[in-house]
């Protein structure tokens, strides 16, 4: 009460606040930092010669800049307590309304603006579906998930567009270089730093914690848990258009069959990085060293010329041990 | 029979449990008193294998045990009543009850059984009319209290544990509630009990034990006839005055809330009253008078027939309206409705005025992080460093921050529900204190208490329900608690 009782640790409790503040978060990013380190020196050793070239590293990277704009748009969602399957076919609608005839017809800037809306339209009908409509999450992306693929066949008429010549600024994303490093890896990190600051210094990201944590609470605390969840697929669908300009850029097409799986990596790569599937719980850095993760295996795996399949097996496994991991360090938090 | 020695629990940053004894005896009920975050429930937890103590010896039955899991203290014959209900939400009473040691033949539950078993618990625990079959997540607090204790009483324990079993419960499942525990009793089990209610401690209990910061500071008091002062000095280290916080010195404002017609059928009707700014109105009435519910609809959180003014002008259904125009709760059950137990302390605290600590959505949160303190301070919140997660506080402590999240803010109007559920006795008349000095601000306050002595000391008010409807309404002063009690309990309308 008012009089200073005697309180045993303060000072241990203000240290251990700020391991806490600082560390702890980062004490499981450590895990995956060495996970990352370890198959970069598996990288080195099996391929000293073209492993850490320029163009590999870049290569990486790029590849990463994809599905990395659309796993920070998951972390928000799976955070908050959702599931958002719809992602990339979701992207690739979005690529092909984009490069169709008419649109192109419009110029670069309007075929970026439709890749943006197609993809924040689409992420607003699967949060509307599931917030008003109060339809399972998993159940509402799985359906937009066909149905958005199938209207992009459609468009497409199943046939990849090309970019036209004229609108080559998109390609120029992906073939301009900065200090070495083209323009797409450059918009993936500024996604990364925008998303890691909405949902660490916002209100809207301090929300979608308490949304996902529990719901019956934070909608007793005043949050309007609707909407925000609304917002939250929204928020996805955005990334999912981003990430339609970025592979527009870096395959210079619009096609119905871009991002095929992209949601599994998407999820894979967020679980990784420790956030609980069951929401209230994540990082956006966590996140992207997950999918660094992955990427790297796709990478060493391409470079050692090793079968595709032996691939999924890898990352399977890697799924498995990072959620073992996590079990243990929920287990010591357990009351 | 149960002799515990020197037992330490360190968790990171808090030695929870600094060298504990404790002694029980066969055929007892032993008390366990303590200040929130005293370290009671962690060294229950240790006893039924939750935690494994760091250093100290446990004997039972002259053996030395060591339960390394729930499931090897229920075979020692410990049964746990724990703090936070531990129920699981989607399954049916009968096999809540029997939830790891079904009736089972090969795998197969055998479902007969199971709910003829669960039937015969609930009628010894005087429940008849909780049905074996209905889920648990509709039941109310105290029904799921009386789950728990079934679920404890299913295992045929020599040593049962409860951690603060009375919170959730109101005045005559109080009366059943040490009527089983006198039964058990004289079949020679053993009971260790923890209330924050001195009361209780004296009805039921044999011997006390008291904790302060993680440490026994007094062994087998006799709970009947050790001087209150003296086991309050023990637990606080001071002398704390017991009391409410005088009345009068307070002017009532303009009206804040009216409420009109207020009806949900079957749950409460014609339910019409309102509160002034800087009165403190008073709901009395038993568990499942529709205490609760009638705040929920105040509140919007749950859908009414009537009409509900906050200053004058109505109030639209759904929380996000009220909480903008100024009201707040504090609901019953903090786990399940108030806390994210995943966030920090502050986060948890702020969580209902966050608009207010930022800028188009920027969050400032070094004044976020000041205002916390401010609050934690205030209310005494253990340990004293809010960027802890939620989750690792005591009961007691956890219930202080849920009040915090409305001390913030423009607030008008605070619903209050069961606010000193698990507070102990010293940080109980620090609440009080807070609560008149809200109301001295201006506030209009709307209490529902079990406690029938704490809603006659701390309202202006009193509305006392039964069975969904307003039988009294009047000035606290004119009122005591036997009084009350006979209203809520014979419906006798005075
Ligand atoms: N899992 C945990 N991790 C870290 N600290 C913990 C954990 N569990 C409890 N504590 C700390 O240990 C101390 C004792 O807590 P405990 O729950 O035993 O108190 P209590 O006496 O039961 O209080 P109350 O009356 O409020 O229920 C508190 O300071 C609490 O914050
Ligand atoms: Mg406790």
């Amino acid at each position: 009460m008012s009089e200073p009782t005697t309180k045993r640790p303060v000072a241990g409790s203000t240290v251990a606040s700020s391991v806490r503040r600082l560390g702890l978060g980062e004490m499981r990013h450590l895990g995956l930092l060495a996970a990352l380190a370890i198959l970069v020196v598996v990288g080195l050793v099996t391929r000293p010669d073209n492993f850490a070239t320029t163009s590999n590293l870049v290569s990486i990277l790029s590849l990463a800049a994809t599905i990395g704009v659309i796993t920070v748009g998951a972390t928000f969602v799976i955070i908050g307590g959702g599931i958002d399957l719809s992602v990339g076919a979701v992207m690739a609608l979005a690529s092909v309304w984009a490069t169709t005839v008419a649109t192109q017809e419009q110029g670069p800037l309007v075929m970026v603006i439709c890749a943006l809306s197609v993809g924040t339209t689409v992420g607003l009908i699967n949060g509307l579906l599931i917030a008003y409509g109060r339809l399972v999450p998993f159940i509402a992306t799985l359906a937009m998930l066909v149905a958005a693929r199938g209207l992009a066949q459609r468009m497409s008429d199943r046939k990849t567009q090309l970019i036209r010549v004229d609108n080559s600024a998109i390609v120029d994303l992906s073939t301009t270089r900065w200090l070495g490093i083209p323009l797409v890896v450059y918009i993936f990190a500024l996604v990364v730093v925008l998303g890691w600051i909405l949902l660490n210094r916002t209100t809207f990201g301090r929300r979608t914690y308490a949304v996902g944590g529990n719901v019956e609470a934070a909608r007793l605390a005043g949050i309007n848990v609707r909407r925000h969840t609304a917002v939250l697929y929204g928020l996805s669908g955005l990334c999912c258009g981003i990430a339609a300009i970025i592979i527009m850029a870096r395959t210079t097409t619009g096609s119905s069959t871009h991002g095929d799986l992209y949601e599994l990596d998407a999820i894979a790569a967020v679980i990784i990085g420790g956030t609980l599937l069951t929401g209230g719980r994540g990082t956006i850095v966590g996140s992207i060293l997950g999918l660094l993760i992955f990427t790297l295996i796709t990478n060493l795996f391409i470079l050692n010329g090793l079968n595709t399949s032996d691939q999924l097996i890898a990352k399977g496994l890697i799924i498995v041990v990072a959620v073992l991991l996590q079990r243990r360090n929920l287990k010591e938090r357990a009351p | 029979m149960l002799v515990m020695k020197g037992i330490v629990k360190q968790f990171p940053g808090v030695r929870a449990l600094d060298g504990v004894d404790l002694d029980v005896r066969a055929g007892e009920v032993h008390c366990l008193l303590g200040q929130n975050g005293a370290g009671k429930s962690t060294l229950i937890k240790v006893l039924a294998g939750v935690h494994q103590p760091d250093e100290g010896t446990i004997v039972f039955n002259g053996e030395q045990v060591r339960p390394s899991s729930p499931m090897d203290a229920i075979k020692l014959g410990f049964a746990t009543i724990y703090q936070e209900l531990d129920l699981v939400d989607g399954l049916s009473v009968a096999e809540n009850i029997f939830l790891g040691h079904e009736h089972a033949y090969f795998g197969f539950v055998n479902r007969p059984a199971a709910s003829k078993a669960a039937r015969e618990v609930m009628e010894r625990l005087g429940h008849p009319e909780i049905r074996p079959s209905t889920e648990v997540g509709r039941l109310s607090p105290a029904a799921k209290q009386v789950v728990s204790m079934a679920r404890a009483l299913s295992h045929d324990a020599r040593l049962i544990i409860m951690d603060e079993p009375s919170a959730a419960l109101a005045h005559d499942e109080v009366a059943n509630l040490f009527r089983i525990i006198r039964e058990l009793t004289a079949q020679g089990v053993a009971v260790v009990y923890i209330s924050h209610r001195l009361e209780e401690i004296r009805e039921i209990g044999d011997r006390v034990t008291v904790l302060k910061d993680g440490r026994t500071v007094a062994v087998g008091l006799a709970a009947r006839d050790t001087p209150t002062t003296q086991i309050v000095s023990l637990m606080t280290g001071r002398n704390v005055e017991y009391v409410f916080p005088p009345r009068g010195g307070r002017t009532l404002g303009e009206e804040v809330l009216r409420v009109e017609g207020l009806t949900a059928p079957g749950v409460f009707r014609d339910v019409s009253f309102s509160v002034r700014a800087g009165e403190i109105v008073g709901l009395a009435g038993l568990v499942g008078s529709g205490r609760s519910e009638i705040l929920e609809a105040v509140y919007g959180a749950r859908p009414a027939a009537g009409r509900v003014l906050l200053e004058g002008r109505p109030v639209r259904r759904g929380v996000v309206g009220t909480v903008r125009r100024g009201m707040g709760l504090a609901p019953e059950e903090r786990k399940a409705q108030a806390l994210i137990l995943d966030q920090s302390v502050t986060a948890n605290i702020t969580l209902g005025t966050l608009p207010e600590f930022a800028k188009f959505g920027w969050i400032d949160r070094k004044r976020e992080r000041s205002e916390a303190k401010r609050l934690s301070e205030l209310l005494d919140i253990r340990p004293p460093d809010p960027e802890r997660p939620i989750r690792n506080l005591s009961g007691g402590n956890q219930q202080k921050a849920v009040l915090a999240r409305w001390l913030l803010g423009g607030l008008k109007l605070l619903l209050l529900d069961e606010p000193t559920r698990g507070v102990d006795v010293g940080a109980r008349a620090e609440l009080y204190a807070v609560i008149h000095d809200l109301a001295e601000r201006g506030i209009g306050v709307l209490l529902v208490s079990s406690e029938v002595p704490e809603v006659l000391g701390l309202a202006d008010r009193v509305l006392v329900l039964r069975e969904g409807a307003v039988i009294h309404q009047g000035d606290a002063t004119e009122l005591d608690e036997h009084r009350v009690l006979d209203m809520i309990m014979n419906g006798r309308a005075a």
